[in-house]
């Protein structure tokens, strides 16, 4: 029942709905017409319904195995595990657009779902802009890269997977990444909306927030995954390449952070208001241009797909519709907006200013060295490229003063503050801070790293503080200060926890740029030493797998002579792709981690060596426990009552004083 | 503190970030940008020896031992482009999709007795071919990907660029790579 056939007619059928859902509710909004603009949240519904079938559709034809249908061909096997199967759907080119859709189309339902308390107007222009987005991407779909075409004569077996891809890390990595890219979709429309409208306002803000807080705790959490897997999938003990896909996700997440902050603005003080449209439109492009620029194979990388002149051609067009669009409305309209007031430097909303100016310029750091070396080859045909030493020596200057704001920037009262009482509450932090930098200065090599561990100290004990200081901890009874944490809204503690999740974040990577490794080419028996502990390769040997045969090596470690673990890293064989892949053994113990990768079978069968790489990973969990723990504070912060979505409504009537957009 | 100051604070603190991110860049730009060199560039010009390059091109055939120098493993392998051959010393695992007669990109420094990668990267697409070493073998003829996959690298230093011009010709023929010297 579920057929190909039928998902494809889901798919176009959804498409007709997305462009209904961007025409008809702009066309009610610009004439006052409730009755059209209030067809935007069934379309809406109904154009997600088709995506989900659609969806459901591929999944069932990849279980099924289908053969028939060209993408399951290409990208699955009968011998594939259940699992990956399902989860093959979106790693390839043609599911992965899909799943992009439907993500986008679940965004248009949350809004038609939960904006009901947005006036009519704004609400039936947000879901039009998003309709009109997607109607763009499921046109792409269905016209350059069907997941649904049918191949004659079908063949007996599929193709199968790129056994890189076949990891449950890598399984959840895309769809939570691309609710990231596509939830700043929301904060677009809003801009767009608000262009339209001609109106930013306080309310316009506190709308705004939950959906921005939202789609950034699933771009953190998206990133930290593709991290975690890069660093326990590809072997190759580094964790951040800063490859152009990489930073592709990096980019939007530092405009999103800003636009996280910055929104704050506008609502608390109506300020930043221009500034905070253009950064929603700014997140939203670099999100969209950041994948699909990368899927188009004009950055080279890894992750392309595909290089097929048709698809970078409608891209192409569909970024510059998009993004070239929104650009000119804002142009057009922004003037219209009244501006905000200018702020005093040493206050709340001065240090929110700094944090988006700073964040802006290592964003901008970042999208120069990822598009120097394309522009380069373009123009002057020089091959070069720019790696991990130009972004530790452009971003790690630009971040360091952001994290000593970081610290005294939620202390600061709103509107007029004065720097000297923030200190003195922070002086505990400060010692402490001292005495980490002391201590970073004699433990750790390099300057920049030591710095880093102290400044991530400092974020740590400042955030700690200012909650301390709010509940007045210490400086009244017990009773009193959990009355007054019970009181406080769930926003601070989520900005203190977000903020500390920074602070962990930056000690993990600093303490990684401490890591030691070795590599050796031994025989059986022998025993190593790195960073007081004792490896020693026990036996290696051959076991067969579902659909490959791995050589495993067994691995003792001991420390001062008691065993720590047995590891077991190996090498697999897949016999459908003639590949081998290397699967990584790691021990933790949260503080660091051992990190074992067996290598080539050296020497004659008589007398066999192995080449083996060890590393010790001092505080290396940490990096992807402070993304965890930033994405809580988001998390946490979107449950406080205040930024429930729809609870505020406008302080005047929105629909009388609307400007509509010519 | 009137309207001018605070707009001078805001204006202050932009110019001190952009223009800090501005000058760490140029700096960064002069010091930390890797060029990608092929083996005749190498032969022709050898980048100085503080100098980080990425030498790309193919893996000659037989070209690759294995040696050991302590408990160190240490590799060594020829890389052309087809006008010239250089060894690559490495020390460390090669990756999962090294392969003789294919591409690779060798990153490191050029010293006397040859080239010393930190690190060897074999990522390349289905046609086994990083996208700049491929575009370095297009321009210096040795090959048109519109005509069949690339020849096997252990004939191209005795392959000149008429060569691929007759394959062009006749695609059909077996490439004069197959015909070994």
């Amino acid at each position: 029942m579920l057929s190909p056939e039928l998902g494809h007619y889901a798919l176009a059928l959804a498409c007709i709905f997305a462009a209904a859902q961007g025409v008809f509710p702009l066309i009610g909004a610009h004439r006052r017409d409730r009755r059209v603009m209030m067809l935007a949240p069934g379309l809406a519904i109904g154009q997600l319904i088709g995506l989900a079938v659609s969806f459901l559709c591929l999944i069932y034809a990849a279980v099924t195995n289908d053969f028939s249908v060209q993408n399951i061909a290409a990208n699955s096997a009968v011998s594939k595990p259940l699992l990956y199967k399902i989860t093959g759907v979106w790693g390839n080119h043609e599911g992965s657009v899909l799943l992009w859709a439907l993500i986008l189309g679940i965004c248009g339902a949350a809004v038609a779902a939960f904006g009901r308390n947005l006036p009519t107007a704004l609400r039936a222009r947000v879901i039009a802009v998003l309709g009109l987005v997607a109607a763009g991407f499921e046109l792409f779909c269905l016209t350059t890269s069907d997941p649904f075409a049918r191949v004659w004569p079908a063949p007996m077996d599929g193709q199968g997977m790129n056994p890189l891809l076949q990891d449950p890390g890598l399984a959840f990595h895309p769809p939570i990444l691309y609710t990231g890219y596509v939830g700043f979709a929301v904060p677009f429309a809003f801009a767009i909306a608000a262009l339209m409208e001609g109106r930013v306002d306080a309310a316009w803000g506190r709308w705004v927030r939950p959906w921005a807080v939202a789609a950034w705790c699933f771009l953190t959490c998206g990133i930290a995954l593709g991290s975690w897997w890069s660093y326990y999938v590809l072997g190759w003990g580094g964790y951040w390449f800063w490859d152009p896909v990489e930073n592709a996700s990096l980019i939007p997440w530092l405009t999103g952070t800003a636009l996280v902050h910055s929104a704050i603005v506008v609502e608390k003080r109506e300020g930043l208001k221009i500034w905070t449209v253009l950064l929603a439109i700014a997140t939203f492009s670099f999100s969209l241009s950041g994948t699909f620029l990368v899927r188009s194979g004009i950055l080279n990388s890894v992750h392309a797909f595909a290089n097929d002149p048709a698809r970078g051609i409608f891209i192409l067009g569909l970024l510059a519709a998009v993004i070239g669009g929104s650009l000119a409305l804002f142009a057009y309209r922004a003037p219209a907006l009244t501006a905000g007031g200018l702020f005093a430097p040493v206050s709340r909303e001065g240090a929110l200013v700094l944090n988006n100016i700073l964040l802006c310029s290592i964003c901008a750091v970042v999208v120069t060295g990822t598009m120097y070396p394309p522009f380069m080859s373009l123009l002057f045909d020089r091959t070069i490229s720019v790696g991990k030493p130009f972004f530790d020596a452009t971003t790690i200057p630009l971040a360091l003063p952001l994290f000593i704001f970081m610290g005294f920037g939620p202390m600061l009262p709103w509107k007029r503050a004065q720097l000297w009482p923030v200190l003195q509450r922070l002086w505990v932090a400060a010692l402490l801070t001292a005495l980490a930098c002391a201590v970073a200065f004699y433990g750790v090599s390099g300057v920049l790293p030591a710095l880093s561990c102290a400044v991530a100290v400092w974020i740590i004990t400042a955030s700690i503080t200012d909650i301390v200081e709010r509940i007045k901890l210490f400086r009244m009874p017990l009773a009193g200060s959990l009355q007054r944490a019970r009181m406080l809204p769930r926003s601070i503690f989520g900005t203190a926890l977000a903020h500390a999740g920074v602070g962990v974040t930056v000690l993990g990577l600093a303490a990684m740029s401490q890591a030691q490794h070795k590599i050796v080419d031994v025989p059986i028996g022998t025993t190593e030493h790195l960073a007081g502990y004792d490896w020693t390769l026990q036996k290696v040997e051959q076991e067969p797998g579902p659909n490959y045969t791995a050589m495993v090596a067994t691995l003792e470690v001991r420390h001062n002579g008691k065993i720590v673990t047995v590891m077991h890293p190996s090498k697999r064989s897949f016999n459908s792709q003639n590949q081998t892949t290397t699967e990584v053994s790691i021990h933790t113990n949260l503080l660091s981690d051992l990190y074992g990768v067996l290598g080539d079978k050296h020497g004659t069968d008589a007398a066999p060596t192995y080449v083996l790489r060890l590393h010790y990973n001092p505080l290396a969990p940490w990096m992807w426990l402070g993304a965890l723990i930033m994405a809580l504070g988001g998390a946490l912060s979107l449950s406080d009552r205040r930024m429930r979505v729809g609870a505020p409504r406008r302080a005047r009537n929105a629909s009388t004083s609307t400007v509509t957009a010519a | 503190m009137t309207r001018k100051t605070r707009r001078l604070w805001l204006v202050i603190a932009c110019v001190t970030c952009l223009g800090a991110a501005a000058a760490l860049m140029l700096q960064a730009f002069s010091s930390d940008i890797v060029f990608f060199v092929t083996p005749s560039q190498v032969e022709a010009k050898p980048p100085p020896a503080d100098r980080t390059v990425r030498l790309g091109g193919m893996v000659v055939a037989g070209s690759v031992k294995q040696e050991k120098q302590g408990e160190t493993p240490v590799s060594r392998f020829d890389v052309t482009d087809g006008q010239a051959a250089v060894t690559v010393r490495f020390e460390g695992i090669l990756p999962d999709l090294f392969r003789e007669g294919q591409s690779v990109v060798a990153v490191g420094t050029m010293h006397k007795d040859g080239f010393v990668a930190s690190e060897v990267l074999a990522k390349h697409d289905e046609t086994y071919m990083p996208k700049e070493v491929a575009e370095a073998l297009k321009k210096s003829g040795k090959w048109d990907p519109r005509f069949g996959p690339p020849p096997s690298a252990e004939s191209w230093n005795t392959m000149t660029a008429q060569d691929a011009q007759k394959t062009k010709a006749n695609p059909d023929s077996p490439a004069p790579a197959a015909t070994k010297p």
